[in-house]
């Protein structure tokens, strides 16, 4: 059986987590210490040898992405941190950064050090006002305790960290509109090669890593790679952050191995909310193709996730039982990634909004059943055509939907209207007494 | 008015009328505050985002006097601001309430309740989404997804979180803001400061307000008691040897 592996939430139920006090208390900064004892080069061989994978859902070795700036490149370089979590779904690296910012301070000193960078960036989406004062109240923090700024612990090291505030834009979660949107313009994705690590922010050499990656580097530099990975998979090595939503008993985040399986989690979700059935579930984000009941013993693994036909993304997971219309629940993404296109890549722009009249038309039981291969046929001139995978990751929802429950999407034609009552979906909907919601 | 629902309204694209200029007493009050964000970055025009949340705390939107502001910092033409300022949700592009509501209706939020508070609320106070209360202070709007999913339904104001909501706790919230009362969020600061306030944060400058509020709210605790509960922890770095050996057969 598979159990809990508090790591980076372990300290979270001290009421002063986000304190460089509290930090300290709870072992914090040891790691930098240890670090800026190192040659910069063995902590990005240790990353290396950790098989520590990108936490923000495209699962890159973090170790690698370091090891890909240019030696030779006289520019400076620069570490920024992904902290635009906004994938639908995804609520990992947002409590994270409330309840323990010092360890993604931690690991951003740690990191730079490896990279050799003395300028990183913190890129947080604008929406969370009160992570922002946390953010910034533990990089302050930081520089009064000499563990931000120069001659870092005495280490000779210089390093400046900018908290940076995002003003609405999922698109700006994708690395290259985010290094965009940092220079101050719309956030549009960029054509690649060049990779950020040649030609990333102000094109000098870059590194872009999400919060829950960085944040990992302090375990790693303490623990070593063995104590890495003696958890998780062969391939997906590690702990990472299950987040758990919708019609579970409890749900929230549980921090355990990769290669966890939906089915032991709900046991420790307490299950679907009583009275209900799983009916189906997204592994990673709205941007995964969606899951269902036969899915339950899937590793949630990078590899594992994806033989089965989604990918481990955020490991975001959206739980919906027998109540929810997935033709709603698919539009209502549809309508999301319509709103979030950037509108450089005629296929997504246009792919998406057409997405939105074919299936609105659908839920409300006026579409054809020809509009399911319009659907796919869109889909079809979507996948693999745009810059950045905002466009792909909008087809996932459709396709997967298409494929596990084209009955229902049927069922809507033939009746000519939603046969679910969405009502019964609410939290409250079994409340006998109605202390909330009686409309 | 009521129900009317406009999807994309920030505005056209074009650079809206009124003022070309701020008044010099708030250029004068301004330009410090401008000159420390630019002095954050190696490169001005990193300091675009920041300036025109700053620009917002002043006049509770972005205003074409706010716009010329920027573009004055920066050495750059108005149209070049305009072009940022209109591709970001967080911008408002002509003034709105003291208390920016924004109920999240994506998918997952609008499963658990989201879409049935939205209705509620537009019913309650009689306006449509992007919408402002007579009095001045409540705009409602529905958002995208923010990182809340374990608390849903969400809904925030002012970009603080107040989790999960039902449609009679949000008619409170909203009638509270509108009296005046003072009204604290779920996981923040112990009262809600106002819009204009929150974007003066959002440009960088501190309130002192970080220490308030809780550190973690219930579902993320979720997991962490779980395992307390049951005695289950993460391997030591000690321990890893004999699950290495493991590994290695």
């Amino acid at each position: 059986m598979t159990t809990l592996t508090p790591i980076l939430s372990r300290n979270w139920d001290r009421p002063d987590s986000f304190t460089l006090e509290g930090y300290r208390a709870t072992g914090g900064y040891g790691a930098l210490r240890k670090a800026l004892g190192m040659e910069p080069d063995a902590i990005v061989d240790l990353v290396k040898a950790s098989g520590l994978r990108g936490r923000g859902g495209a699962g890159f070795p973090t170790g690698m992405k370091w090891g890909f700036l240019p030696k030779d490149n006289p520019n400076p370089r620069y570490l920024v941190v992904n902290a635009d979590e906004s994938e639908p779904g995804t609520c990992k690296d947002i409590p994270l950064m409330l309840a323990n910012p010092h360890v993604l301070v931690e690991g951003v000193a740690i990191a730079s050090y490896a990279i050799r960078s003395h300028q990183a960036f913190i890129y947080v989406r604008g929406e969370v006002v009160h992570v922002i004062r946390r953010l910034r109240r533990a990089v302050a923090e930081a520089y009064e305790a000499g563990l931000l700024g120069k001659d870092i612990l005495g280490s000779g090291f210089d390093l400046d960290v900018v908290v940076h505030a995002g003003a609405g834009a999922y698109i700006c979660g994708e690395e290259t509109a985010l290094l965009d949107s940092l220079e101050g313009y719309r956030g549009q994705p960029r054509l690649k090669p060049p990779f950020p690590a040649v030609a990333g922010l102000y094109a000098s050499p870059t590194v872009v890593n999400n919060v829950e990656s960085i944040a990992s580097v302090p375990g790693i530099v303490s623990g070593g790679a063995e104590w890495f990975t003696s958890m998780g998979t062969e391939k997906s090595a590690g702990f990472g952050f299950f987040s758990l939503s919708g019609h579970v008993a409890n749900p929230g985040q549980y921090e355990a191995p990769l290669g966890i399986t939906l089915r032991e989690l709900l046991d420790m979700a307490g299950g679907i909310r009583p009275g209900h059935r799983l009916k189906f579930w997204t592994p990673g984000g709205s941007s995964t193709p969606i899951f269902t009941e036969e899915h339950l013993d899937t590793p949630l693994d990078f590899e594992s996730v994806g033989a089965a036909g989604s990918m481990l993304g955020t490991r975001a997971l959206q739980i919906f039982d027998e109540t929810t219309c997935v033709v709603r629940a698919v539009g209502r993404w549809i309508a999301f990634y319509a709103h979030e296109s950037c509108g450089k890549c005629t296929p997504c722009r246009e792919g998406n909004y057409w997405m939105v009249q074919v299936l609105d038309r659908l839920e409300r039981g006026q579409g054809t059943e020809a509009d399911l291969d319009k659907l796919l046929d869109i889909c079809d001139n979507l996948l693999g055509r745009s810059f950045c995978a905002l466009g792909d990751g909008a087809t996932s929802p459709v396709m997967s939907s298409i494929k596990h429950f084209r009955q229902e999407y049927i069922d809507h034609v033939e009746k000519g209207c939603c046969p679910f009552d969405h009502s019964r979906s609410t939290v409250w909907a079994d409340r006998t007494a109605t202390t909330g919601g009686k409309q | 008015m009521s129900g009317h629902e406009h999807d994309h309204d920030h505005g056209t694209g074009q650079v809206p009328e009124g003022a070309d200029h701020f008044p010099a007493e708030v250029t004068a009050r301004l330009e410090p505050d401008a000159k420390e964000i630019i002095g954050r970055y190696p490169k001005p025009r990193s300091a675009l985002l920041p300036l025109l949340h700053l620009v917002q705390s002043e006049e509770g939107y972005v205003s074409r006097a706010g716009m010329r502001f920027c573009a004055d910092q920066l050495g750059i033409t108005l149209a070049e601001v305009n072009a940022v300022a209109t591709f970001y949700t967080m911008y408002r592009r002509r003034p709105g309430g003291d208390y920016q509501v924004g109920v999240c209706t994506n998918t997952l939020c609008a499963v658990m309740g989201g879409d049935e508070i939205f209705a509620s609320l537009k019913e309650h106070l009689g306006i449509g989404n992007n919408e402002t209360t007579e009095d001045g202070k409540v705009t409602i709007e529905h958002v995208e997804c923010n990182a809340a999913c374990d608390f849903a339904p969400v809904v925030m104001v002012n970009w603080e979180f107040f989790d999960n909501q039902t449609p009679e706790s949000v008619r409170e919230l909203v009638d509270d803001l509108r009296l005046g009362k003072d009204v604290a969020p779920t996981r923040g600061p112990l009262s809600l400061c106002t819009w204009k306030q929150a974007s003066r944060v959002l440009a960088g400058f501190d309130d002192g307000r970080a220490g308030e509020g809780v550190q973690a709210g219930k579902p993320s605790l979720a997991g962490l008691n779980l395992a307390k509960e049951k005695n289950w922890r993460a391997p030591e770095p000690g321990d890893v040897p004999a699950e290495v050996e493991e590994g290695e057969k």
